[in-house]
C-alpha cells in the first residue's frame, strides 16, 4: 500500500510524474497568464478502498486510483478548462492551450491578476496512520463485529450491511499569482444499514459517521458499537411507526444532522455564483433581516478532522470561518475566486471541486447554527402538538424560487409537549428566505453530524458537515398522508 | 474529435496479469471517452470544458472469493499495481458460493450495430459552433417574453465513448457510442419573486437535437407558467403526473424491482414476481435494443446480450432486473442488465419505458374537477423498502377540468403501490426523448399537504 502521506505534494509529483512546481509556473507564465484574469493548474491523486460486508460475506472489496490534471484560465466571466488524466508536459501543455483559447480576452488590453494574498494554508488532519493504509485485516475484523453486534441487539435484524471507506487524495495547485501549495487529505466513513422484519413488515435503518481522522477513531469509546446499536433501534422501531401527519404545524428539530435545514434552505442560496447572477432568492439582501434574531449560522472550514474540513480549498485558498446570519442578519457570501472578484469581494476558502475533472464552484465546509440559551426538554415542553424530527436522509433546494425540502428518517409526533409515536418518513417543505424567521426557540445543545454528509451541485459531489442545537420552527409544512 | 482506436489488448494484458497472479477467472472493462461543454450566460461565454477520460476497472475471483479495482492511470507499472492489488484483495475476502462470472457459453457472439455511434458524417462543427447552439437557444428563451429577464445559462455538450468487455476465458467485444445535448435555464420574474425551469433535448446524432430556439422557447413557457405560484390547502385529490415526472415514478418501480435490493429483502417488491403490482392498463418494458436511443446498449457490463424484458405487463411484475450475482442469490437468471462502474458491477435499466394508453392528456386533465398537474418533484422522500413517498412538488391546479394557477410550496405522498394501483388514466403522449419515459398519468387519489 502506498503511504501517500510521508511525502509532501511537491515531491510526490515531481518524483511520480516530473511535473515540478518549477514547470507548473512556467506554463502559467508562457500559456495563460498574458491576458488572463486568473488562471490555475490543479494536480490530483486519489486512492480509494471500499469494503462492504453483508450477510457476515465481504461482498465488496475494490480499489481504485485516479489521477489526473485540470487546468483553468479566466478572463472576466469566462471560464476555459480542460483536464486529462494523464499528467504529462504535452498533456499539461494542451490543455492549456485549450482553457486559454475559450478565456482569451478578445480585447487588447492585457488582463489584470486578481491576486488575493496567500494566506497559510491550515494543518487540521495530520494523522501517524491515515485510513488508507491500516490493514485490511483490521478493517474487516471491524466489520464482522459490527455485523455480529447489530443482529445481537435485537433479533428482528434479518439484513446487516456494514461498509467502510477510506480515501486519501494529494493535490498541488499551482496559480497564476506564482505561489503553488498541496494538500495530503485523508478521509474514511463506516456505516451501518440493516433491515428489520416483523410479520412480513420491512423497516430500514441507517447509521454512520467519520472524517478525516484515522481508523482508529471507530474504535475509540466502542463508537462502531453505538453506529450498530442506532442503526437497529431506527429500524425497529419505524415497525411500529404510525402515518406521518400532513399539514402546517410547530416542528421541533433536534440537535446534530438535522442541521440539513440550515444546508438546503440557506445554504446553498448563499452560494457566490447564484448571487453573482442574480439567480439566488438572497440575491442583493446583504444586511437585510432573513431570519429570526435568535439565529446565527457559520460556515467554517477550520474545524479539525471534519469531514467538511480543508486545510486549502481547492484553489489553494485558506478556509476560513464565514459567517453567513448574525443574529438574524444577512452577513456573508461563501466565495471562490472567480466570483469574489466579479463581487469585489474577498475569497472565503469556499471554492471546492469533486476532481480534477470539475471546475472549482463555490461550496460550503461545515454549516452550522450556534447554540442558544434553551433547554432541549423545556423546547419540546413548549409544542401543544407538533413533530419531533431528529433525523433526516437528503434534501433539495429550488435556488432560485428558495424553496426546499428534506426528508425524515426518523421522526416522532409532539403531543401535549410530550414525545409520543414514531411517523413514517415524512417530508417538510418550506421557503429558505422565510423558514429561518420560522425560529422561535434555539438550544444550547449544539452538536455537529457525526461525519456522514455528501453534497450535490452541478453533478460535482463534496464531503461536508452540518450542525444544529436543538430549534423550534413554527408554522412549518409536513407531508405525511394523515390528513 | 476523435478517440484513439480502442485497446483491447491493454484489457487482455491485464486479465492475463491476473491470471498468472493466482486468479482463477477475471473479467474487465475498459472506458475511453471524450467530452466537450460549453455554456452561455446572457449571451456570453461562461464555461468552456475539454476532458479526456479513461478508466480500467477489474474484478478477479480468487476460486468464489472476488475483489475490484479500477485505476485511470493506464502506464505499466500503475495497471500491474492494480492487478497486484486486487488478487491481494480477493485473497482476503471470503467465499461466496454465488460469485462467478457468467457461463461463457451465453456470452454475446455477435455485436448488433445499433447506431449509437455517429460516424464521421461531414464536419465536425467548431467549438464556436456549438457554442453558437446554446447562445441560440437562451436568446430565444430571453426573446419569448419580458418577464424573463435573466438566466442561469445554456449548455451545449458532447460526448465520444467506446467500451471493451473482456473476460479471462478469451472474450472480447466492444462498442462505441455518441451524445449530443443542449439545455436551457430561463429565469421569470414579476413582483420581486423569480422562478426557474428548464428544458433540454439529448440525443445520439447530432441532427436530431432539437432546434435550439424551440428548446429556449419551451424552457422559457415553463418558468413563466410558474410565476405567482402559491400553497394550496391539505386536501386529497387526484393527481396527474406530467411526463417528465410521470418516467420518475416508473424510474422507482424498476429501482425496487433491481436485483441487489431484492436479495437484501430491502424492497417493496419482494415476492411479488407474477403478482399484481398496478392497475391492469399499465406495462413497462425495458428495451436496450431500440436503435439510437440514449439507453440502449449490445450487451450488458459482464457480456450478456441486451434484449428486451416486460417488466410489468398489464399490472403484473413479470420480471425482475438481475445481474448475473443477484440472479443466483435468487435463484433466478440474469435479465441482461448488468452495469459497470468503477466500483464493481451493479444492475441498471436500458430504455425504460411505460407504454401509452389510448387518452390525450388534455382529456385526463379534463377528467379531474379538483386536482393537481405535477410538473416537477423535488426531495428524496422516496422509500425503496416500504414503497412510501413524500416528495416537494411544483405545478398547477386543477379546477373543473381547466388548469388554473401555479402551486408550488406542497407536498404529495402516498404509496408506490397503492399510487400504481391507483392509476386510472394513461396518456397517448410517450416521446422517447430520454432514457426512461412515461406519458402522462393520473393517480386517483394522493394526499397534497399545504396550509
Amino acid at each position: 500500500m502506498d503511504d501517500l502521506s510521508s511525502t509532501s505534494p511537491e515531491h510526490f509529483f515531481s518524483d511520480r510524474f516530473n511535473v515540478t512546481p518549477a514547470l507548473m509556473e512556467r506554463l502559467l507564465g508562457g500559456e495563460l497568464a498574458r491576458r488572463v484574469d486568473d488562471a490555475d493548474i490543479y494536480l490530483e491523486y486519489r486512492v480509494n478502498e471500499e469494503l462492504v460486508l453483508e450477510e457476515n460475506v465481504v461482498k465488496k472489496a475494490s480499489r481504485h486510483v485516479s489521477q489526473g490534471a485540470g487546468v483553468r484560465a479566466q478572463a472576466e466571466t469566462r471560464t476555459g478548462y480542460a483536464h486529462t488524466d494523464e499528467i504529462s508536459l504535452s498533456n499539461l501543455e494542451e490543455a492549456a492551450r485549450q482553457a486559454r483559447a475559450i478565456a482569451d480576452r478578445a480585447a487588447g488590453a492585457p488582463g489584470v491578476l486578481a491576486v488575493p494574498g496567500r494566506g497559510r494554508a491550515h494543518d487540521l488532519y495530520a494523522l501517524a496512520e491515515p485510513p488508507i493504509v491500516t490493514a485490511l485485516t483490521r478493517k474487516l475484523e471491524l466489520l464482522r463485529k459490527i455485523d455480529a453486534a447489530a443482529r445481537a441487539a435485537d433479533p428482528r435484524i434479518g439484513q446487516v450491511i456494514a461498509s467502510l471507506s477510506s480515501e486519501e487524495i494529494v493535490i498541488l495547485i499551482a496559480t497564476a499569482s506564482g505561489w503553488t501549495i498541496g494538500d495530503v487529505r485523508p478521509l474514511t466513513r463506516l456505516n451501518v444499514t440493516v433491515i428489520a422484519e416483523e410479520n412480513g413488515k420491512r423497516e430500514i435503518g441507517s447509521w454512520g459517521g467519520g472524517g478525516r481522522v484515522p481508523f482508529d477513531y471507530f474504535l475509540e469509546a466502542e463508537r462502531w458499537t453505538r453506529f450498530a446499536t442506532e442503526a437497529t433501534r431506527q429500524a425497529v422501531l419505524k415497525l411500529r411507526a404510525v402515518e406521518a401527519p400532513a399539514g402546517t404545524m410547530t416542528v421541533v428539530l433536534g440537535p446534530g444532522w438535522p442541521g440539513i435545514l440550515l444546508h438546503e434552505a440557506i445554504g446553498h442560496g448563499l452560494e457566490g455564483d447564484f448571487n453573482r447572477k442574480g439567480v439566488s432568492a438572497f440575491a442583493g439582501r446583504l444586511g437585510q433581516r432573513v431570519a429570526s434574531e435568535l439565529v446565527t449560522v457559520v460556515d467554517d472550514g477550520t474545524i479539525p478532522n471534519r469531514r467538511g474540513s480543508l486545510n486549502v480549498d481547492d484553489e489553494g485558498t485558506p478556509t476560513g470561518r464565514t459567517v453567513l446570519i448574525e443574529n438574524g442578519v444577512l452577513t456573508g457570501y461563501m466565495q471562490d475566486r472567480l466570483n469574489a472578484r466579479l463581487m469585489k469581494m474577498a475569497p472565503t476558502g469556499n471554492g471546492r471541486r469533486e476532481s480534477y475533472a470539475h471546475p472549482p464552484m463555490p461550496r460550503m465546509t461545515n454549516t452550522f447554527m450556534l447554540a442558544g440559551q434553551d433547554d432541549p426538554q423545556e423546547i419540546i415542553r413548549s409544542v401543544p402538538n407538533g413533530l419531533y424530527a431528529v433525523a433526516f436522509g437528503g434534501g433539495q433546494v429550488d435556488i432560485t424560487s428558495g424553496r426546499f425540502v428534506f426528508s425524515a428518517s426518523e421522526a416522532y409526533l409532539i403531543e401535549g409537549g410530550r414525545v409520543t409515536a414514531p411517523v413514517k418518513g415524512a417530508t417538510l417543505i418550506g421557503n429558505g428566505p422565510e423558514a429561518l424567521r420560522r425560529v422561535s426557540r434555539v438550544g444550547h445543545d449544539l452538536a455537529l453530524d457525526e461525519g456522514v454528509g455528501t453534497c450535490g451541485k452541478d453533478g460535482q459531489s463534496v464531503p461536508v458537515g452540518v450542525g444544529l442545537p436543538t430549534i423550534r420552527l413554527d408554522g412549518m409544512t409536513v407531508g405525511g398522508t394523515q390528513v | 474529435m476523435s478517440v484513439e482506436a480502442l485497446r483491447p489488448e491493454l484489457l487482455t494484458d491485464v486479465l492475463g496479469r491476473a491470471r498468472a497472479r493466482g486468479a482463477t477467472e477475471a473479467d474487465g472493462f475498459l472506458i475511453e471517452e471524450q467530452h466537450f461543454n460549453a455554456s452561455v450566460r446572457l449571451g456570453q461565454v461562461d464555461t468552456v470544458k475539454h476532458s479526456r477520460e479513461q478508466r480500467l476497472s477489474l474484478r478477479v475471483f480468487a476460486g468464489k472469493a472476488s475483489a475490484a479495482a479500477s485505476t485511470s492511470d493506464l502506464s505499466r507499472a500503475s495497471l500491474e499495481r492494480v492487478v497486484d492489488e486486487a488478487t491481494a484483495l480477493a485473497r482476503v475476502t471470503a467465499e461466496d458460493p454465488h460469485a462467478g462470472l457468467p457461463d461463457p457459453a451465453e456470452l454475446i457472439t455477435a455485436v448488433p450495430d445499433l447506431e449509437l455511434e455517429e460516424t464521421a458524417s461531414g464536419e465536425e462543427p467548431t467549438p464556436e459552433a456549438k457554442v453558437e447552439l446554446a447562445r441560440r437557444a437562451e436568446a430565444a428563451a430571453l426573446e419569448s417574453d419580458p418577464r424573463i429577464g435573466n438566466s442561469e445559462g445554456a449548455e451545449y455538450w458532447d460526448r465520444r465513448a467506446r467500451y471493451v468487455y473482456a473476460t479471462s476465458h478469451g472474450f472480447a467485444r466492444g462498442y462505441a457510442t455518441t451524445a449530443f445535448g443542449l439545455s436551457v435555464s430561463p429565469v421569470a420574474s414579476a413582483g420581486g419573486e423569480m422562478q426557474r425551469d428548464y428544458w433540454y433535448s439529448a440525443v445520439r446524432h447530432r441532427a436530431a437535437l432539437e432546434e435550439p430556439a424551440a428548446i429556449g422557447r419551451t424552457a422559457a413557457r415553463r418558468a413563466l407558467r410558474r410565476l405567482g405560484g402559491r400553497k394550496v390547502k391539505t386536501t386529497e385529490v387526484p393527481i396527474v403526473f406530467d411526463p417528465d415526472t410521470a418516467a420518475s415514478l416508473v424510474r422507482s418501480i424498476a429501482g425496487a424491482a433491481s436485483g441487489p435490493g431484492l436479495y437484501r429483502r430491502a424492497s417493496f417488491l419482494l415476492d411479488r414476481l407474477g403478482k399484481r403490482i398496478a392497475a391492469p392498463s399499465v406495462t413497462i418494458v425495458d428495451d436496450g435494443l431500440i436503435p439510437r436511443a440514449l439507453g440502449s446498449r449490445p450487451f450488458d457490463g459482464e457480456g450478456l446480450a441486451t434484449r428486451s424484458t416486460v417488466l410489468v405487463g398489464e399490472g403484473v411484475l413479470e420480471s425482475y432486473l438481475l445481474d448475473s450475482y443477484s440472479g443466483r442469490k435468487l435463484g433466478l437468471r440474469s435479465t441482461h442488465h448488468a452495469s459497470r462502474d468503477g466500483a464493481g458491477v451493479g444492475v441498471s435499466t436500458t430504455n425504460l419505458i411505460l407504454r401509452p394508453g389510448p387518452t390525450p392528456p388534455e382529456d385526463l386533465i379534463r377528467s379531474v374537477k379538483s386536482g393537481l398537474y405535477v410538473t416537477e418533484l423535488i426531495g428524496f422522500g422516496v422509500n425503496g423498502v416500504t414503497g412510501d413517498y413524500s416528495r416537494g412538488a411544483v405545478g398547477l391546479w386543477i379546477e373543473n377540468g381547466e388548469l388554473t394557477y401555479p402551486v408550488e410550496e406542497v407536498t404529495v405522498a402516498g404509496n408506490l403501490l397503492e399510487m400504481f394501483g391507483a392509476i386510472e388514466g394513461i396518456g397517448n403522449d410517450l416521446v422517447m426523448r430520454d432514457r426512461t419515459v412515461s406519458p402522462t398519468l393520473l393517480v386517483g387519489r394522493m394526499v397534497v399537504a399545504g396550509n
